[in-house]
């Protein structure tokens, strides 16, 4: 096994239009850490710079987009600033200030177990469940080896979006220990809020009930939306995740699960996250030994 | 106040937007039609971001507890007043007791009222937009209903010398024509064919049932992606990418389009392959569900180009009604 990620040659960027008031870039087709920190230190960098007429600057898994008003800014003055922005980013020795989040998860639940075999003719494998094919897919003897990889490295938040409050998050491993499946055959049209998924190389959080393509393994009971604020970790935001939190899943039982649960809804809730300044050299250099460290504080 | 009698199918209050949470997930709302919802507000004497009630295929029915001025744009959804038929792109004055009704929508999908002061529900993140997904802004995070109360907002002098303005016949927009709706390729089209990208610009589409404030999914033909061996991270299926933002206006492409608007889903893992430009995401937004839509592939200065004759209309149009005044 690896112990160490080498940082990706990533291709040209591609600038394109996104008509007349978005700018969309591609840094990379395909998804690696590189990629994504690229995004997230750039649209960081189009932040600090407080360009008049960007109204929206959102960073993605391996691309990132502006939203801008044309009246004040043209596109291509917009994409001039932004090939001078990546000129000058190098993510080497490039560092943010993050948190690790504590998110407990019942795997294999009886709400998502639920959902799954309602949308068994949808799946790839009718005749099993998702946490069995997608275990059998990534070469693992049983669900349990599979869950003991998934929960084995913490997950970093790459991207935010769909719907308010959810994150794709991707695991912190060298490529070789990366988990992959396909999405859905056919969408569901049913998923309970709070399910862990896992689609492509990417794991989510649903927010709230409602359609879904990723292969579901297990539901949380805390939150990552709360749109009336009750929650305390909520005061400054309705939505939990940002880009470039790091997400450590923790296996819990029914009782704990119960528990958590009814802290949540009586809106007493505390979550286990702390603060830790994330470094792209030292991850890069060793990525399993440095996640320990990351996550020391809140295992 | 405004007191509601009937909702109608899809009312909501919105204005022109919340900004800056695209990243989080939170979409813009904002009325579908611009160019209609800030022509309402011109009417009446406010300024374009005050809130107006946006209703689709059927009107509400609502009295009113106060004199007010009142405009209706939009569709056409036979408004009368009390019984009598009154106007539309025209300024109207209500007195407190009045009872203002509109049907269906004999053409284009949604009309905007706007009333003088504007629907002053609370703001949340800054816009009075309803955003019904997850239930915040407008009334109460969702479509209008019997029993609702709207209050309204003070007016900085009630513009009752507006009342009996009319829009000239050349800045009412003609829903019922089959323009085309301009759109800028790129993103990542380069997974279709070359003839999906031809066929995308000529074929007749069509609005399916599936069209709502999200987006609109189009029926028409099939589309076909270049192969490849799938980049790591994407997905098996041939139109999956990794995961990126879709721009609002953006036509994804899981098999048949669905064009983005104002409460889009914010990101996702289908290829996108271009952008209606804003100044035609409006009259896409007023075509109903079975009409046709025709895009036409233009580049980013007709667009800018476009955007620029819009707004410079809306100009005229204000600056045509403060003279009436």
């Amino acid at each position: 096994m690896a112990s160490e990620i080498t940082p990706k040659e990533l291709p040209e960027p591609r600038y394109e239009y996104g008509a007349d008031d978005h700018v969309f870039v591609e840094l990379a087709e395909e998804m690696s850490f590189t990629a994504n920190f690229k995004a997230m230190a750039i649209t960081q960098q189009v932040a600090e710079r407080d360009i008049d007429g960007i109204i929206e600057n959102c960073p993605a898994n391996a691309s990132y987009m502006l939203r801008i008003d044309p009246g004040v800014i043209h596109p291509d003055e917009v994409i001039a600033e932004l090939k001078e922005i990546e000129a000058a980013t190098d993510i080497e020795n490039y560092e943010w200030e993050t948190r690790v989040i504590d998110v407990p998860v019942l795997f294999e639940d009886p709400w998502t177990h639920e959902t799954l075999m309602e949308f068994r003719d949808r799946h790839q494998d009718p005749d099993g469940t998702d946490l069995e094919y997608s275990a059998q897919l990534n070469g693992f003897d049983d669900v349990e080896s599979f869950l003991d990889a998934f929960v084995s490295a913490p997950h970093m938040v790459t991207m935010v979006g769909f719907v308010p409050g959810l994150p794709w998050c991707f695991q912190m491993v060298p490529r070789d220990q990366q988990l992959e499946v396909p999405k859905y055959v056919e969408p569901r049209t049913d998923t309970p809020s709070r399910a862990v998924g896992f689609g492509g190389a990417f794991s989510v959080i649903y927010p709230v009930q409602g359609a879904g393509g990723y292969q579901l393994y297990g539901r949380t009971p805390i939150e990552v939306l709360d749109v009336d604020q009750q929650l305390s970790d909520f005061s400054d935001s309705m939505v939990l995740p940002n880009p470039g939190d790091i997400l450590n899943y923790r296996r819990i039982d029914r009782e704990e699960y119960d528990a958590i649960r009814e802290e949540v809804e009586a809106g007493t809730y505390e979550y286990t996250t702390e603060q830790v300044t994330f470094s792209t050299d030292e991850f890069f250099e060793s990525p399993l030994e440095y996640n320990d460290q990351l996550t020391e504080e809140i295992v | 106040m405004i007191n509601i009698q009937e909702g109608g199918i899809a009312s909501t209050v919105q204005d022109l937007g919340r900004f800056g949470h695209y990243h989080i997930g939170m979409p813009p709302s904002g009325a579908m039609d611009k160019y209609a919802h800030t022509v309402a507000n011109y009417l009446v004497g406010n300024e374009a971001d005050a809130a107006t009630i946006e209703m689709t295929y059927q009107g509400i029915t609502a009295t009113f507890d106060e004199d007010d001025v009142i405009a209706i744009t939009g569709a056409d959804m036979s408004p009368s007043l009390n019984g009598e038929s009154i106007g539309t792109w025209e300024t109207v004055a209500v007195d407190a007791g009045d009872e203002l009704e509109l049907a269906f929508a004999t053409e284009g999908a949604r009309a905007y009222l706007a009333v003088a002061g504007g629907i002053d529900v609370p703001e949340v993140m800054g816009s009075r937009s309803t955003y019904t997904l997850v239930g915040i802004g407008g009334h109460e995070g969702r479509s209008l209903e019997e029993g609702d109360e709207l209050p309204i907002g003070e007016a900085d002098d009630t513009p009752t010398d507006l009342v009996g303005t009319q829009l000239d016949d050349e800045y009412v927009p003609a829903y019922a024509d089959e323009d085309t709706v301009r759109v800028v390729l790129g993103l990542t089209d380069y997974r279709l064919t070359e003839e999906s990208k031809e066929t995308l610009c000529e074929a007749e589409w069509t609005v399916s049932p599936e069209a709502d404030r999200i987006g609109y999914r189009l029926e028409g033909p099939e589309m076909e992606f270049k192969e490849r061996e799938q980049p790591f991270g994407a997905g098996t299926d041939p139109s999956n990418v990794v995961d990126l933002g879709y721009p609002i206006g953006s036509i994804q492409m899981p098999q048949k389009p669905i064009v983005l608007l104002q409460d889009a889903v914010t990101g996702g893992g289908y290829a996108t392959v271009g952008t209606v430009i804003s100044a035609d995401r409006g009259l896409l937004a007023q075509r109903q569900t079975h009409k046709s839509v025709y895009f036409e592939d233009v580049d980013v200065d007709e667009a800018l180009a476009a955007r620029k004759e819009r707004d410079e209309r809306l100009e005229t149009v204000q600056a045509k009604i403060e003279s009436a005044d």
